[in-house]
């Protein structure tokens, strides 16, 4: 049985709502105009197509009604005429007043550009907050309400709001362009672009508070966009590295916790239930990101190192060597503590316990992750591994001071539990 | 669009005026004001006398307050100003950087609120 008219247009605007709007912003310059004249467009749709059938362009004759509603307000409106003194420009140029679209035609509309690509870089713009990107990211081209938006990041909708808000008029006021860098900044704007993407993945990935570990929206919106990402940039390498990374992580989801919601660590994780669909496109996708000259960029040894543990049959067949290695090249390129502290993990696996203690104790002498609960964790679970059950309680009560999250808590507890248990023996 | 780029520096990091340094940053200036006048970015633009020389004035209730100094004490202060005509916030950041007192001060970088051309 055919679907509904109304089950197709819902699943055109699905398919089709980020490119559309992308159009709209581009010819109205209005962000909020654009969404506004969309949802009009799209509510005239159900009238009209209930009577003429589905065009067979439907994105294109959706932007032809959006746009000729916004010219038809545009004459009607006196008031909206004064809100939009660039809009009036533009028509007057483009000659559009006096020849509005005609409905009847529609063989006749164009193939409108894809502009998604310009809506990304205008978003990720580095002249606007981080969070405010990301707010607006999730906003425009993933389609997530401002209630939703609010809720993953756990702040009153209203504040959500008013960022929003700020944001668009940050994009108006100051003439952020609407458009794709020349190819001088292309790269380092590029990378803004990255960093936000994967940082809605990791938002998702790890609540930073509350109960749930894993806000599964919001790492498949990012995959969403690294997708969108790998086709509107397919020359570059580190959109497919950073999809790829982001897919191997999120091969694990299901195994990430267990039926009470508890953390299970990588080693202890069900390999069977890892999501091969995930890993292969990963593998495929970094095998893309890594043809030609062997570049060593953050994303491509990211994705190198988690592909590493994606395609391992078992923890045992785990190359700590290469890990160790690429974790290396990594602090040259993107130095952090956080990925120190992971050098230091792999270092243990790789040379005992002692190795990566060492290691561990240089970097709290650094203060530098004086804030971070895995610090303690790991050095924690090596002198457990080393039978130093009194440091270890120790390093585990400084851990669980510092988790962010009912489910990081609730294992370290479980952690300390084991090695407070004088039946247990290392 | 016009923006307006204002220069922040620390007065008290500067170099002393009979100082190379010194002739350098002039001459650094100078060569930037003259490419902007060039490219027709350049609407306008000053040093200005160090902030020990300002005076804030406030008027409340009728009567005009003076305060001997800047606005606000920072660690950095107001030392100058373009106004330039670019045609967006890229435009305008890029030039933003090329002000030679980016590489040792900060550039704030404000839109101009466009006025309505009245008669």
């Amino acid at each position: 049985m055919p679907s509904s008219l109304s089950e197709q247009v819902g699943r055109i605007y699905t398919d089709e709502r980020d490119r559309i709007l992308a159009t709209l912003i581009g010819m109205l310059r209005d962000f909020d105009l654009a969404e506004e004249m969309m949802q009009e467009a799209f509510a005239r749709a159900l009238l009209q197509w209930s009577e003429s059938g589905i065009p067979s362009k439907p994105r294109a004759w959706i932007v032809s009604a959006a746009r000729y509603k916004a010219i038809d307000r545009l004459r009607r409106d006196a008031v909206f005429r004064a809100k939009f003194p660039d809009l009036q420009r533009t028509v007057e140029r483009a000659g559009e007043a006096e020849n509005p679209l005609v409905f009847e035609t529609e063989e006749t509309f164009p193939d409108f550009p894809d502009d998604r690509l310009r809506l990304i870089f205008t978003c990720c713009h580095p002249a606007l907050a981080t969070e405010a990107q990301v707010a607006l990211t999730l906003r425009t081209l993933c389609g997530l309400t401002t209630e939703e938006i609010a809720r993953a990041f756990l702040v009153p909708t209203q504040t959500m709001a008013q960022r929003l808000v700020r944001v668009k008029r940050k994009i108006a006021e100051a003439a952020i362009p609407y458009s794709v860098p020349p190819a001088e900044t292309l790269a380092a704007r590029l990378d803004a672009v990255l960093v936000t993407v994967y940082l809605i993945f990791t938002a998702g990935y790890t609540a930073s508070s509350g109960e749930a570990l894993i806000r599964t929206d919001l790492c498949g919106e990012a995959i969403r966009l690294g997708r969108l990402l790998v086709s509107l940039v397919p020359n570059q390498s580190e959109p497919a590295a950073l999809l790829a990374l982001m897919l191997f992580h999120d091969s694990r989801r299901a195994t990430r916790t267990d039926v009470a919601g508890d953390i299970v660590l990588l080693e202890d994780q069900d390999r069977s239930q890892w999501n091969r669909a995930s890993i292969e496109e990963g593998v495929e996708m970094l095998r893309s990101a890594t043809t030609g000259e062997a570049n060593g960029s953050r994303y491509v040894i990211e994705a190198q190192i988690a592909a590493i543990h994606a395609t391992a049959s078992r923890p045992q067949a785990t190359d700590w060597a290469r890990i160790a290695a690429l974790y290396g090249e990594l602090k040259r390129v993107a130095p952090s503590p956080v990925v120190d502290l992971n050098e230091a993990v792999a270092l243990a696996m790789l040379r005992g316990p002692e190795a990566g203690l060492e290691r561990l104790a240089e970097l709290e002498r650094s203060g530098r992750l004086a804030e971070y609960h895995l610090l303690p964790a790991a050095q924690a679970r090596l002198l457990e591994k080393l039978g130093d059950r009194q440091s270890a309680v120790v390093h585990y009560r400084r851990a669980i001071a510092l988790a962010r999250n009912d489910p990081e808590r609730r294992f370290l507890n479980a952690r300390l539990a084991k090695v407070s248990s004088p039946s247990v023996f290392y | 669009m016009q923006y307006l780029l204002l220069i922040y520096s620390n007065e008290s990091a500067a170099p002393d005026t009979a100082s190379p340094q010194f002739t350098a940053g002039m001459k650094a200036y100078t060569d930037f004001t003259k490419e902007i006048k060039e490219s027709k970015n350049l609407l306008g633009g000053n040093r200005l006398q160090s902030a020990a020389t300002a005076t804030t004035v406030r008027v409340r209730d009728g009567k005009t307050l003076l305060t001997d100094g800047p606005f606000a004490e920072t660690a950095e202060q107001l030392g100058g100003y373009y106004l330039i005509e670019a045609a967006n916030l890229d435009e305008a950041l890029g030039i933003a950087a090329r002000i030679p007192g980016a590489q040792w001060g900060t550039i704030e970088v404000r839109p101009v609120y466009p006025m309505q051309q009245s008669a």
